[in-house]
């Protein structure tokens, strides 16, 4: 990748690779071990003529977010567990509104305030299921900080597109670890923007989808006078409680999630010959899997490996593949089981599913992945 | 000439959800005469709610328009306006909306001193879920909540915002539409945030059960337990007992948010880091 060079933690590249995709707006509340993206945000973005604002708490940050991403700016904001709790229910309106927006989630250990310098993995769930309703999700989950810049700028890029808000999750370890990294040269990653109506304001529907599943979003302030409620709403957008409007409504916000895999779902598939044991591991989890999985391998123990990089949706097929080929599949993660049920869920029984977990605010090492696969193979 | 309401209401969006007797559609028509007579374009004009009776109100007039979540209607308008400064943002809310879940957002939309113009239709009341009490409604008043009579004190939404720095605040009530009209167009017009506690009533859930009358009963309250700032300061006190002052409060000039963010900008733009 062409480029420049820096040396950065996580959060830093969260915060450069939304500049690169275009964001130009963020509204946060400091949290640990989050804060960061702010701070670098905070010096940046006037730079280039974007705004960014400090809000009262974490409600009023996504608030914002929102707000600013309907006038049509690429908006942005970050946490860490008290806060993704805080912003779930106007993440749920982002949802239902169907405006772009992306939340980075830099995972500490909780529940409460639990442990906010020390890393964990234990808001996957909460990324999945966490605002109420039925409501599409969309999470990504980067191991390195070179994968954080490229997520970062693919969390944008699928947020506009789909038309939904999308997590990012990282946690303490690559939120503060110091990677070397290439800023890759404008044009060198592709940048999508939301779907802008083509139609003249008259005839502007705002939920109109004749054209596709994802209907185009006029921006506020350039005549398009549309209403925006997190009410169910028809396709004129205003509110409707009429059973034959609403189910198809809801159901093609999930649609805009199972009708579009093919862009959205990525995943490392690594497949070893002879492989009776498979591993399924995310984040930073699955950098003490790999130096595990090639430890492994020289004591003669082939091990297939599944990192889902888009962990919402969770990739399915892939999962249910593995499970077809081998007889046990470890799920080391940094919380007390979250992740292992979708992969129970798609093993459906034909493999056994075991975990390897750690909630103490520590990072599961290589050591105990291994002893693991000793167990089981 | 009639005023002409149809300019400013969407096509086939009324009736409206609210009660006979409620004065939020009193208080709507003074909100349109005064973004008429501020002159604003609807195309630019941006109008927020959060959730409840009142924030029903963006859903019926031709504006961009925005119905968020409960209590949060600033932060939304926060990011609306920081987005695009050029854009008029108003924002209406119920006094619950704006006081209890939306109250410490509202200290700190005053405290920005942002270019919004926050009408609070202060009815006292939850009146969307029913006649619950809120943080406007007086000690001892009866609510679906406050069976007993309300052990609670209630905010003064005027005090409220001064206190926390708003410089422009003032209060009307539904009877009075030409002040309320008046004011809200200065608070459009005035460059800062802007607090207008707009006095209504809500006939169906606390009329009824505090036997204040009808929705008409009510207002002539308004008329009989007001006095205009600048008249009771020549009032004896005795005269001004158990009396609601209306009027304008204050009116101060002090930079703005987004201006003081512009200046900013302007600092440090053409600094190293530019990507554009
Ligand atoms: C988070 C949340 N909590 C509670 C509610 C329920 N709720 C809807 S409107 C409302 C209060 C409305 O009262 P007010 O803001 O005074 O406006 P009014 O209806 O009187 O105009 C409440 C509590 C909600 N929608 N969301």
């Amino acid at each position: 990748m062409k480029g420049r060079d820096v040396f950065y933690q996580g959060n830093e590249a969260v915060a450069e690779a939304a500049l690169y995709a275009g964001c130009r707006f963020f509204a946060g509340y400091p949290i640990t071990p989050s804060t960061e993206v702010a701070e670098f945000l905070s010096r940046r973005l006037p730079m280039i003529g974007g705004s960014f604002i400090q809000m009262e708490d974490e409600i009023s940050a996504m608030a914002a977010v929102i707000g600013a991403s309907l006038v049509g700016k690429k908006s942005l904001t970050a946490t860490s567990g008290p806060g993704y709790s805080l912003k779930m229910e106007n993440i749920g309106f982002a949802c239902m509104t169907e405006v772009p927006c992306v939340v980075v989630n830099v995972m500490r250990g909780g529940p409460s305030t639990g442990l906010p310098t020390g890393p964990s993995q234990a808001d996957v769930m909460q990324a999945r299921w966490g605002t109420h309703g039925d409501h599409p999700a969309v999470a990504l989950a980067p191991s390195s900080v070179q994968e954080i810049f490229t997520e970062t700028v693919r969390a944008f890029n699928l947020s506009e597109r789909l038309r939904t808000p999308v997590s990012l999750l990282t946690d303490e370890i690559i939120g503060h670890m110091r990677e070397k990294i290439t800023i890759p040269e404008e044009g060198e990653l592709e940048i999508w923007d939301r779907p802008r109506p083509e139609v003249p304001p008259e005839d502007y529907r705002p939920y109109d989808t004749s054209k596709g599943i994802i209907p185009p979003m006029a921006d506020f302030g350039m005549g398009y006078r549309w209403h925006v409620t997190g009410l169910n709403h028809d396709q004129t957008g205003f509110p409707t409680n009429k059973p034959e409007l609403v189910q198809p409504e809801e159901e093609r916000l999930l649609a805009k999630i199972t009708s579009n895999l093919s862009f959205i779902e990525k995943y490392e598939d690594v497949r070893r010959e002879g492989a009776r044991v498979g591993m399924i591991s995310y984040g930073s989890s699955a950098r003490s899997c790999k130096s595990a999985l090639s430890e492994a391998l020289s004591e003669g123990i082939p091990v297939d490996f599944l990192r889902p990089v888009t962990l919402w949706p969770f990739p399915e097929r892939a999962a249910r593949e593995m499970a077809d080929r081998v007889d046990v599949i470890i799920v080391p993660e940094m919380n007390l089981g979250q992740m292992i049920l979708e992969v129970e869920r798609c093993a459906g029984g034909r493999a056994e599913v075991v975990g390897v977990n750690r909630a103490d605010g520590d990072p599961i090492t290589p050591a105990q992945i291994l002893q693991r696969i000793r167990e089981v193979a | 000439m009639a005023f002409d309401y149809a300019r400013y209401i969407r096509p086939g969006k009324l009736p409206h959800i609210w009660c006979p007797g409620c004065a939020h559609g009193i208080v709507m028509k003074a909100i349109l005469r005064a973004i008429d007579r501020a002159g604003l374009d609807k195309d630019r004009t941006v109008v927020v709610s959060g959730i409840g009776c009142a924030s029903r109100m963006p859903g019926y007039v031709d504006f961009n328009t925005l119905h968020t979540t409960h209590g949060r209607a600033l932060g939304f308008a926060t990011g609306v306006k920081m987005a695009d400064p050029g854009l008029s943002v108003l924002v209406v809310a119920g006094d619950g909306d704006a006081l209890a879940i939306g109250g410490n957002h509202f200290i700190h939309a005053c405290r920005r001193n942002i270019d919004i113009t926050l009408v609070v239709f202060n009815n006292s009341i939850y009146g969307m879920t029913g006649g619950q009490f809120s943080p406007a409604t007086p000690h001892g008043m009866l609510a679906s909540t406050t069976p007993y009579g309300n052990p609670d004190y209630a905010f003064d939404v005027v005090q409220l915002a001064m206190g926390a720095g708003a410089t422009f605040v003032s209060r009307s009530t539904a009877y009075h539409v030409l002040p309320l009209e008046k004011q809200i167009a200065e608070g459009i017009g005035h460059k800062g945030f802007a607090v207008i506690d707009a006095l209504c009533t809500c006939p169906t859930t606390f009329g009824r059960r505090n036997k204040l009358g009808s929705g008409a009963e009510m207002l002539l309250w308004f008329k009989d337990h007001t006095i205009g700032l600048k008249a009771s300061e020549n009032l004896p006190p005795e005269k001004r007992e158990g009396k609601i002052l209306t009027g304008v409060f204050r009116k101060e000039v002090k930079p703005e948010y987004c201006e003081e963010y512009g200046k900013i900008i302007e600092k440090v733009r053409p600094a190293r880091g530019g990507r554009e």
